[in-house]
């Protein structure tokens, strides 16, 4: 194993509230989905607050953008989770029903030294990387990964840039 | 390449290694087939040197050191993927692109209904060509004709070839969702009751598995 380990940002756009019925699928979903994570190989951390199942309660760009973050000790482990664990795979199939399409990307991953606990703002700053410059070491995709790095890395390299809302 | 397949006999003997799920003997090949042990080793041979199927070899069970017998040599289905196409046609990019762009534009719901229409078109012909026959076999014969590979595991059937593989490793929740709801269709249109179509992504095989439906006492639910 490396020094270092993935971290994971998912954001989404709901197309109602949580106590809608229309994401009611969603709301349901959420405990067992994030309990088959805690328990998956290569799982190491997610965020949470109190206030709601997982992230749910956690609103950084407006009343309807959620969020999701975790840390894995490595890409694989992220991806048999995501891609190849029928009911998150479920889950994902369909979210069109509760989350609109945004303009940009949804998902960011980038690596951390193991260990480190990646904030709100730095994961977000991550995403808006992805977003206005492409794939890079810094932040990626599934689709077009980056290896972990060679050398160490400090935890928050990337300036902050105005927060953009799609 | 293909040419190779134009041979009846061994069409009929790729079709049978192609569906096992590990590697088969020449024995079991040329008795699957009905016809003789040499004559299938020749085919198998030439579908070997043709990249078709992969070798490997092993030892007959309980049996090591010297003159344990010469090792069996079996035939599994190649891993590689083979796509021919005369004259050259692009369809993966076309794919790949079309993928793409339902991926950007959240179009899910609508390739997922299409993908349940056309589903459905194929089990109502299926239906229509064998009205009486039972509903796995019916199923199973639908699913070949669409080119999955089905096999039973015990009351469930699974499915052990992706026909979307490369897309669906681009595209999980796309291509896999479109699967599924191919797969659904296909049950509605064949009028086939008794089975569900769920996903259960497992390595090397279709995400989707069919499963016994379970009978539920009053309302149906969706919630998982």
């Amino acid at each position: 194993m490396t020094g270092y380990h993935l971290a994971q940002l998912n954001v989404g756009l709901a197309r109602a509230s949580t106590d809608a019925p229309e994401l009611a699928g969603f709301m349901a979903g959420i405990e067992p989905v994030n309990a088959i994570a805690d328990a998956a190989a290569g799982f190491v951390w997610r965020l949470q607050d109190g206030d709601g199942p997982g992230a749910t309660g956690l609103r950084p760009r407006g009343p309807d953008f959620m969020v999701n973050m975790s840390v894995w000790e490595s890409l694989e482990a992220l991806r048999d989770f995501v891609y190849r664990n029928g009911p998150h795979l479920d889950f994902m199939r369909r979210r069109r029903e509760w989350f609109h399409r945004m303009a940009g990307e949804h998902l960011v991953l980038w690596w951390i030294p193991a260990g480190h606990m990646p904030s709100l703002d730095e994961a977000l700053s991550r995403l808006d990387l992805l977003r206005s410059a492409g794939p890079g070491p810094m932040a990626f995709t599934f689709r077009e990964p980056y290896p972990a790095p060679a050398e160490p890395v400090p935890a928050e390299p990337v300036p902050a840039e105005p927060a953009r809302l799609s | 390449m293909i040419a190779v397949l134009d041979d009846p006999v061994r069409r009929r003997l790729y079709d049978y290694v192609a569906g096992q799920a590990d590697g088969v003997s020449r024995a079991e090949a040329a008795e699957a087939v009905g016809i003789q042990r040499t004559l299938a080793a020749f085919h198998l041979d030439r579908l070997a040197e043709a990249g078709l199927v992969d070798v490997s070899f092993r030892r007959p069970a309980g049996r090591t050191g010297p003159g344990a017998g010469r090792p069996a040599k079996l035939y599994r289905r190649a891993a590689a993927e083979h796509q021919v196409s005369v004259p050259p046609r692009d369809y993966r990019g076309a794919a790949e692109l079309l993928a793409e762009v339902v991926d950007v534009t959240g179009a899910e719901p609508e390739l997922q209904r299409s993908a349940r229409s056309r589903g459905a078109a194929c089990g109502r012909l299926a239906r229509r060509q064998a009205p009486q026959a039972p509903d796995g076999d019916l199923v199973t014969g639908a699913l070949e004709a669409q080119g999955y590979q089905p096999y039973r595991d015990g009351a469930d059937f699974r499915l052990r070839n992706c026909p979307f593989h490369v897309l669906a490793s681009r595209y999980p929740p796309l291509i896999c969702g479109m699967n599924l709801a191919l797969v659904e269709g296909l049950l509605e249109g064949a009028a086939v009751t008794g089975l569900e179509a769920r996903l259960d992504p497992r390595p090397e095989e279709c995400c989707v598995t069919l499963r016994v439906s379970e009978e539920l006492p009053s309302s149906k639910t969706n919630e998982s």
